[in-house]
């Protein structure tokens, strides 16, 4: 077993873990975190992303030990103080989600896509959710949700949010 | 899916790292992005005893031109080379190569050291080096020695790196002026390994003739493939429709394509053949430009 610290969503965590724990188990089972859900388990959905010192990352082909030492942010840190963050509103306003299963993982991939990028086009969103798979949406609300969040973060006028059918 | 157990170290620096991999031979594995070796240890594939993790070793992350070599650290991940300045100013290849690697959480851990000492031909790293000619730098016990990339690739997994070996940098030869570089592969949906990919490295001198040629193969062959016809049709020539047709024929006749799920041993020669005859295009264009 080895010993790791980890500092999750603010807070520091000790614990022992045998070296072969993945760090999606560590997050789910050792820390009680459930949003962060595993999906494919084959690093190809995206289902399982947090930050891990910042950069999206899939927790089902990390190490726990790797972590050790590190900052990892999951889908529960993302309200601070009880209010929505602009993609979680983005999400909820633009109907960005429908069984919500690959949700925390979009909302984590998209915090440090808009991070590195505040103003993307809808292209580069989409290459940037490329590593996230979403069996009901379609992806158009995914993309309209973190282009609001964009928009709110940057304190731009917040675009329409009236569904469009195509 | 979880590994089989296994024992695992987090060395502080190479010397460190190296005494590790000597004391614990064929049964350890070096770890890196580890985004090739977890999911094959989770299937089972891989079940290495001891997971030399060199991910806290400083100094083996940079992107820098030196003495006329591009100079890559081994962990360097694919994000950092993606956002590295002097290759979007200088080197389109890579930009063409890692947008088509994985995707962006992959890229995030991914490096490009481990994208090669992998030895699978279905990266997309190797064929660039290869159209790169670049060397690549290992470290053992006994000091530092370095491997052409054509001496690199020996089969399945198996690469020119020893046990108790780390591969510590990859160098590419600063390309002269008249130089253009490209990269594509073919794959059926984003993120997925090739079907087939071309890299392309081109100089032309001021009469448009081509002075040197780099081709490289993604996943067609048991290892990553030089097309040295293709390249012996370009040298000495204007490279026109002629000579990029016969560049582009050889390098389909000359690889070894797999029928698999990702289509049919003539389909991927064909496609060899497209994009190998768009990358010598497109390589030419940066040359000129
Ligand atoms: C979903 C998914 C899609 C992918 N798609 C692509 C793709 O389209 N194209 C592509 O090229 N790759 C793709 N990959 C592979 C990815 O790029 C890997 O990150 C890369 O192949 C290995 O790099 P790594 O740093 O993760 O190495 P690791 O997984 O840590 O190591 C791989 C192997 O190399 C050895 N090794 C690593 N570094 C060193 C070193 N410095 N010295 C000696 N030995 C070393 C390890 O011991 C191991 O045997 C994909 C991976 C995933 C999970
Ligand atoms: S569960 Fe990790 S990528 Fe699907
Ligand atoms: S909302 Fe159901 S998978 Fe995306």
């Amino acid at each position: 077993m080895k010993e790791i610290t980890v500092t999750v969503n603010g807070e520091q965590h000790t614990a022992s873990v045998e070296a072969r724990t993945l760090l999606v188990h560590f997050i789910r089972e050792t820390l009680n975190l459930t949003g962060t859900h595993i999906g494919c388990d084959t690093s190809n959905c995206g289902a399982c992303t947090i930050l891990l010192d910042g950069k999206s990352v899939k927790s089902c082909t990390v190490l726990a030990v790797q972590a050790n030492g590190k900052q990892i942010a999951t889908v529960e840190g993302l309200a601070a103080g009880g209010e929505l963050h602009p993609l979680q509103e983005g999400f909820k306003e633009n109907h960005g989600l429908h069984c919500g299963f690959c949700t925390p993982g979009m909302l984590m991939r998209a915090v440090e896509l808009l991070e590195k990028n505040p103003n993307p086009s809808e292209e580069e969103i989409r290459w940037g959710i490329a590593g996230n798979l979403c069996r009901c949406t379609g992806y158009n609300n995914i993309v309209k949700s973190i282009q609001y969040a964009a928009a709110k973060m940057r304190g731009d006028e917040l675009p329409d949010t009236e569904p469009e059918f195509v | 899916m979880i590994p089989a157990p296994f024992d695992y170290a987090a060395p502080r620096t190479l010397e460190e790292a190296i005494a590790l991999l000597q004391e614990h031979g064929d049964e350890a594995k070096v770890l890196a992005g580890g985004h090739s070796l977890i999911p094959m240890m989770k299937l089972r594939l891989a079940t290495p005893e001891f997971l030399i993790d060199i991910n806290g070793i400083p100094g083996l992350s940079y992107v820098k031109e030196e003495g006329g070599w591009l100079k890559i650290g081994a962990l360097t991940r694919e994000a950092e080379l993606e956002e590295s300045p002097i290759i979007r100013a200088r080197y389109p290849i890579f930009a063409d190569a890692t947008k088509l690697i994985a995707d962006p959480q992959v890229r995030n851990m991914g490096t490009i050291g481990g994208n090669i000492a992998h030895g699978d031909a279905a990266n997309d790293h190797p064929a660039v080096m290869i159209a790169l000619g670049a060397e690549i730098e290992i470290t053992g016990a006994g000091g530092k020695r370095t491997v052409p990339i054509d001496e690199f690739f020996f089969g399945f997994y198996a690469t020119a790196l020893q046990p108790g070996e780390i591969l510590t940098e990859i160098r590419v030869p600063v390309p002269p002026a008249g130089t253009g570089n490209a990269y594509h592969k073919l794959e059926r949906k984003v993120g997925d390994y090739a079907t087939a990919g071309v890299a392309v490295q081109l100089t032309l001198d001021n009469s448009g003739r081509c002075t040197a040629a780099g081709i490289g193969l993604t996943n067609v062959n048991p290892t990553p493939l030089r097309a040295r016809r293709s390249e012996e049709a370009l040298v000495g020539h204007v490279p026109n429709e002629e000579r990029i047709a016969l560049a582009a024929q050889y390098a389909s006749e000359d690889c070894n394509p797999t029928s698999d799920l990702r289509g049919d041993e003539a389909y991927k020669r064909a496609m060899v053949g497209v994009l190998t005859r768009r990358m010598i295009r497109r390589a030419m264009e940066r040359a000129r430009s």
